[in-house]
């Protein structure tokens, strides 16, 4: 099936401002008639949530944290892009809106990344107005930063923190509503189903955490915004919580997913240390403004301490390959520049997998003072896991899985292919393309959750009557007890491995065969190798504890029940995607020199897919792409 | 190395609880505190044993889940430290680590170490917020604010919500975390305008949660993964005033 994205046509200078004026209102007076569910506390979710229950729908949020204020958004420690040009370094709507687009190697939507582009000075005005404390200079103006893959600063940030300074904005706003009584908030709640009546969402299961209870809720629309699966390889830089779930079970009844296959792998994450290690953590890529990259030249080096390594023996990299850019190279390109140079064997640290990441130049040029100002809790943070001072010696590291840019497919409305199903933020698929740049995601999340939503929601519920559906309708019975025969299932397998052990073995096969390079080869591999943990997962997990208490174990191996379904829809995306594009990296497709070749003839598409059940291929929609204001071209950053 | 744990288990916010202990005979330096109870937890499922119960979520300090009071001290006692980010090179071998908790009236437990702290959210609730509309707000530049203020704004604004402040106050105080929220919007001016109200709602709400008042041991302040500072219950009490007048 051709999807249509329902993007505006026209000139897309003027497409958002038709597309409001063109979408259905609600009355002021019917709007608290209408019930909207929002799963998820995010960026995304807290910001819809706030902004909904302010015009006076009644929203009931839901998150599994204790707390709508502990979403993984919180760890996002960059900075937030806008095209307020403040520096008056040449940004514009239009440039950030073409830097998205490009950076996203030509695989988003050209009307969504506009749309992005232009809200992104509101959400910085909203934020301000919330009490975030920005960054400001001594005129008691905004500071900026750059960030990889733009050649102007557009990036608004709050030390290291701007992601959790950010969420507590939203989270603020929600709790505003929540006082005010239009939100009602549900926390430690997993989404587990989704309960679609005469082809409409219309409400989820959820599972209580604290007592086990399964419950039902019906809404007159239902929005996800439960953020991304990049913990189908176990070690990333997610919290630990961070699930498929909640958008797997929307996939399977009947969403598409979108280009599973577009994971971000962050270059600069501190190097994995030991077998039991449970996550990878993130080093700001702001880092990169001041730290230079390097590797030894010659392999025999890499055992010696850094500092013994003479200046003509060193690789800066980054700087060789991409002078224009050099260490602010895209994500992508710096992660898998990295990789390139530890399998040259050129790697330092246990493991050899680990490049430099050096601040003495820096150090020299503006003193240490200045660098600690700018990065003072991130060398702290580094200090604290590897035992190593980063100003003294470089710091070491090493590319994680850390965003995922696929999601549930949804229209240019945020809307699924379900009808009343919405999808938000990172759990959609639709403005970062293969590719995110940095300082992106925080602009996505609260574009769409304050600025988008709230007026496509209404064209939606326009169209339907308040309260038609509740929970006296079967399809709420018969997706509780299907969710409790689950349970059951779960808990009474007896076998003999942990949830984390299966977890580790699904992480591991996705990060060698599906992770920063992929063949045919590798992906085949996978799909043969997915069923039989799948086999063993089903038939030899075991889950201590019970059902009725705070459990985690049995959350740990729910989520995990999701991911061995959902890895194989990631490996069958990778496999169809004949191309190098972003993330996504077929060896078999690639210049001499080892850079990403894209395929426009083939691949100028968003692949959906259709869940058809576990160990079945899944079926493959398409919407094709079409780039009418940035030309498709070979995306260059040397 | 080689510890010996001393774990608080309870089944259910209304079972008794006790401290059970159990080895940890193979512990890696470079792991952290959380990695190594999964370790036991891994153990204890293999002999069929229910695990212990912990929150936790992003591991790298910053979401303000993980809450264990360990040898007596919120968060293990390191220096500006969550329990996450607490290393076990800091513990030698032989030791013995005891682990409780968060303990506060007002935090009611939820199952072994994992506790209810909705009490903080509901203190934000009562008016942590500038009562500002989604859209229709000024250019973020209208408004200079400048730097020495915001960065006073943004360390008050370092609070991850924990509650190490009231596990660790013998009053089970949240002064601290209320003060750092009141302190963060009282002086920027987009939350001056409504400040007399935010700090009488914000106590009042604190005081009907059973959250007890400050009476200057500065333990929250030791005890704070970020290092938020004491002075900022002083400015919730100058606030606090300036309301009254």
């Amino acid at each position: 099936m051709i999807l249509d994205g329902k993007c505006p046509s026209g000139p897309i200078e003027t497409s958002w401002d038709r597309a409001r004026f063109e979408n259905k209102l609600v009355n002021p007076s019917n709007k608290r008639k209408y019930k909207i569910l929002c799963v998820g506390t995010g960026l995304a979710g807290g910001a819809a949530a706030a902004s909904l229950g302010e015009l006076g729908y009644s929203v009931h949020a839901f998150c599994y944290q204790d707390s709508a204020r502990r979403a993984h958004s919180i760890a996002a420690q960059g900075g937030i892009n806008a095209a307020k040009n403040y520096p008056n370094d040449g940004d514009s709507i239009y440039r950030l809106f073409y830097d998205t687009v490009k950076g996203g190697d030509f695989r988003a939507r050209e009307a969504d990344v506009w749309r992005l582009a232009q809200v992104s000075n509101n959400i910085i005005d909203q934020c301000v107005a919330q009490g975030v404390p920005f960054a400001r200079d001594y005129a008691g103006y905004l500071d900026n930063r750059s960030f990889g893959g733009a050649q102007v600063s557009r990036t608004f940030y709050a030390r290291g923190q701007t992601g959790q300074q950010l969420l507590l904005g939203a989270y603020s706003a929600l709790s505003r509503q929540i006082k005010a009584g239009t939100v009602k908030l549900f926390p430690r709640r997993e989404m587990l189903d989704l309960v679609v009546v005469d082809g409409e969402a219309k409400g989820i299961t959820v599972r209580n955490l604290c007592n086990g209870e399964i419950e039902s809720h019906w809404g007159d629309a239902v929005i996800i915004a439960s953020g991304g699966y990049v913990n189908v390889f176990y070690l990333s830089t997610n919290a630990m919580g961070c699930s498929v779930t909640a958008q797997w079970r929307a996939a399977k009844k009947g969403a598409y997913f979108a280009n599973p296959c577009f994971t971000q792998i962050h270059p600069t994450c501190i190097p994995q240390h030991g077998e039991h290690q449970s996550k990878l953590t993130l080093m700001s890529e702001s880092l990169r403004n001041d730290g230079r990259c390097w590797v030894p030249k010659k392999a025999e080096n890499c055992e010696k301490p850094a500092g013994e390594i003479a200046e003509d023996d060193r690789d800066y990299y980054l700087e060789r390959k991409y002078p224009s850019f050099g260490n602010l190279a895209p994500r992508d390109i710096a992660s898998r520049a990295a990789k390139e140079q530890c399998d040259d064997e050129r790697g330092v640290g246990p493991g050899k997998r680990g490049v430099y990441l050096d601040f003495e130049d820096s150090i020299n040029r503006l003193g240490e003072g200045t660098i600690a100002g700018r990065y003072g809790n991130l060398f702290e943070m580094y200090e604290k896991i590897t035992d190593e001072n980063g100003y003294k010696q470089p710091m070491r590291i090493y590319p994680a899985p850390h965003y995922a840019m696929g999601g549930l497919w949804v229209d240019y409305n945020c809307m699924s292919n379900i009808p009343g199903l919405f999808v938000l933020g990172e759990a959609n698929f639709s403005v970062h393309g293969a590719n995110r740049l940095g300082a992106s995601a925080l602009m996505q999340g609260l574009a769409d959750g304050y600025f988008v939503i709230p007026y496509t929601i209404a064209g939606y519920l326009a169209q339907t009557k308040p309260g038609a559906v509740t929970t006296d309708a079967p399809e709420f019975k018969e997706s509780a007890e299907s969710v409790k025969g689950e349970m059951d299932k779960l808990l009474s397998i007896n076998g003999t491995k942990s949830p984390s052990a299966l977890h580790r073995k699904l992480g591991s096969l996705m990060w060698e065969n599906v992770g920063m390079a992929r063949s045919e080869e590798s992906l085949k591999d996978a799909l043969a190798k997915i069923p039989a943990i799948r086999d063993e997962f089903w038939s030899d997990l075991k889950v201590v504890g019970s059902g009725e208490v705070f459990n985690n174990q049995l959350e740990q191996a729910w989520r995990l029940a999701d991911f061995l379904e959902f890895a194989e829809v990631l490996c069958h995306d990778a496999l169809n995607r004949e191309e190098s594009c972003g993330g996504h990296f077929r060896t078999e497709h690639q210049t001499d020199d080892g850079e990403a070749m894209r395929d426009d003839e083939n691949f100028c598409y968003a692949a959906a897919w259709e869940f058809k059940g576990a160990g079945n291929t899944p079926e493959l929609h398409k919407e094709p792409l079409k780039f009418e204001n940035v030309k498709l071209a070979v995306r260059s950053y040397k | 190395m080689k510890l010996t744990l001393h774990v608080w288990r309870q089944n259910g916010p209304d079972e008794e609880g006790r401290l059970e202990t159990y080895d940890a005979p193979a512990v890696s330096p470079d792991q952290s505190f959380l990695e190594m109870l999964d370790d036991i937890n891994e153990v204890l499922v293999t002999e069929g044993k229910d695990t212990i119960a912990f929150d936790h979520d992003c591991r790298e300090g910053i979401c303000g889940m993980c809450s264990q009071v360990i040898d007596g001290v919120p968060h293990g006692g390191m220096d500006r430290t969550t329990v996450c980010q607490l290393h076990m090179r800091v513990f030698n071998d032989g030791d013995e680590v005891f682990i409780e908790p968060w303990k506060a009236k007002a935090f009611p437990i939820v199952k072994d170490l994992v506790v209810d702290r909705g009490a903080l959210d509901t203190i934000i609730q009562a008016g942590g917020y500038t009562s500002c509309h989604t859209g229709g707000v000024a250019d973020g530049n209208a408004l200079p604010i400048g730097n020495p203020t915001a960065e006073y704004a943004m360390d008050a604004a370092e609070c991850i919500g924990c509650g190490a402040c009231v596990a660790s106050c013998p009053n089970s105080s949240a002064m601290l975390f209320t003060g750092a929220k009141v302190a963060q919007l009282a002086v920027l001016p987009q939350g001056e305008v409504e400040a007399k109200r935010r700090v009488n709602m914000m106590l009042e709400a604190g005081k009907e949660l059973g959250l007890g008042n400050c009476t200057n041991h500065y333990e929250c302040q030791a005890s704070c993964p970020k290092g938020v500072d004491v002075k900022f219950i002083a400015k919730l009490n100058r606030e606090y005033i300036k309301a009254l007048l």
